[in-house]
């Protein structure tokens, strides 16, 4: 085969493949979300974390707003410390409130951001004050039970 | 009766003997490829030569390959995930799939049965040919020649194929599950944008697939190059080199997986 061909097809293979690369890169995996543009980071401990995950998104209303960068423990507290990245366009006041939801009934664990009324806002290195744990469906089934176990000899009382 | 027991024990040693010193042999080829890989980097044209035998030529099978594996998940994705009412993960499903395992494996194989057995028939009708020994004799060096530019071909062309067959398996899962079956268009991208990850999901399939390449085109040069030069050692070593380089590529997988994809 003549040479020019050859490299034309060559050049169309590797720039096909590329451009696959690229596909898989931007428009499948999350590469060219929130890693380029501005952010700030800014700390809240959980007495609970759940199954909460490095990179779970941050939301407020909803909206994703930033990532979980970093999850660690803080052996003075015995608390999780967790490190919120979030978008440097979005603003919270210092006194917003950090809550770790479920996306649907079993789904994905994220965090969920209440903005506050102060006028202040958080700025690189914060740290949140007002925080809520995960919701750990065990403990709540626990608890359900121990309730309707006590309401049932409640109401078995009158009876006797 | 003693006799013939020592005699099998005899034939065991003889066996493992013989493949330890054959790898011996095969480290000491692939160790060699790369010392005498130099001349084929300065004919740059010798292993484009060979990207297109084994890239471009391949290209047909991958893409088709893909497109259908990606058609299939999607169907059967959806099945499963429709009980759970969760059909909105199918491209989740499709897209880490692919990615993380078939993309690299399936054309790994495919790859191995279409390139890598042409390589070693390539090579042994050469050596059966006397071509090599001809080359030789010309003081031309065989492996910096005909070797060097094979193996480099290979290797640049095994993860672009790759990422070619999972970009058209998520475009098939995409046919099936959002054209044909009608799921959200928007949280079929979203939720998979969500969960795929650049450099745990992405970039570990791109380096499996080079691992893969390596391995598929050291086993086809190297039963090639050892080809007894004959018809019937020629088939062999084509055969040989399918079956070899299928199983390295699943044993290798399931190494790479438990290092890549441990406790994440």
């Amino acid at each position: 085969m003549q040479r020019a061909t050859l490299d034309l097809w060559v050049g169309i293979f590797v720039v096909a493949g590329i451009v696959a690369v690229l596909f898989l890169a931007l428009k499948v995996g999350n590469l060219g979300g929130f890693d380029n543009s501005e952010t700030y980071e800014i700390r809240a401990s959980f007495q609970n974390i759940g199954g909460l995950k490095a990179r779970a998104p941050v939301k407020s209303a909803g909206v994703v707003v930033g990532r979980v960068a970093e999850i660690g423990f803080d052996s003075k507290s015995y608390e999780a410390s967790v490190t919120l990245k979030l978008d440097a366009r979005y603003p919270f006041p210092r006194d917003s409130s950090a809550s770790i939801m479920t996306s649907g009934l079993l789904g994905e664990q994220y965090i969920s951001l209440d903005a506050g009324g102060e006028e202040k806002m958080l700025v690189n290195g914060d740290t949140l004050k007002i925080t809520q744990g995960a919701v750990v469906l065990e403990n709540l089934i626990g608890q359900f039970l121990y309730n309707k176990n006590d309401s049932q000899t409640d109401s078995a009382e009158p009876v006797q | 009766m003693i006799e013939a027991l020592i005699e099998n024990v005899r034939g065991i040693g003889r066996r493992t003997i013989d493949r330890v010193w054959r790898m011996g042999v095969a480290a000491h080829f692939f160790v060699l490829v790369f010392l005498h890989s130099g001349p084929s980097f300065r004919r740059f044209h010798l292993i484009i030569r060979e990207i297109f035998s084994a890239g471009v030529l391949s290209l047909i099978i991958i893409l088709v390959s893909g497109l259908f594996v990606g058609m299939v998940l999607g169907l059967q994705g959806y099945e499963t995930l429709q009980t759970y009412g969760a059909e909105e993960s199918l491209g989740v499903l499709v897209s880490l799939s692919l990615v993380r395992e078939l993309g690299p494996v399936v054309a790994a194989l495919l790859f191995a049965s279409r390139a890598g057995s042409a390589i070693t028939a390539e090579i042994g009708l050469m050596k059966a040919t006397e071509q090599i020994a001809a080359m030789e004799m010309m003081a031309v060096d065989p492996i910096a020649r005909v070797v060097a530019p094979r193996f480099w071909g290979a290797v640049i062309s095994m993860p672009l194929l790759a990422a070619l067959f999972s970009a058209m398996g998520v475009l098939g899962g995409y046919l099936v599950g959002v054209v044909l079956i009608g799921v959200d268009a928007g949280s079929f991208w979203s939720q998979m944008q969500a969960a795929v990850d650049f450099k745990e999901d992405v970039l570990n399939g791109v380096i499996k697939s080079v691992v893969f390449g390596v391995a598929i085109t050291i086993i086809a040069l190297f039963e090639g190059y050892d080809a007894p030069p004959t018809a019937e050692g020629v088939s062999r070593a084509t055969t040989r080199t399918v079956v070899t380089s299928s199983l390295a590529i699943l044993g290798l997988d399931f190494v790479l997986t438990a290092f890549m994809f441990r406790g994440v």
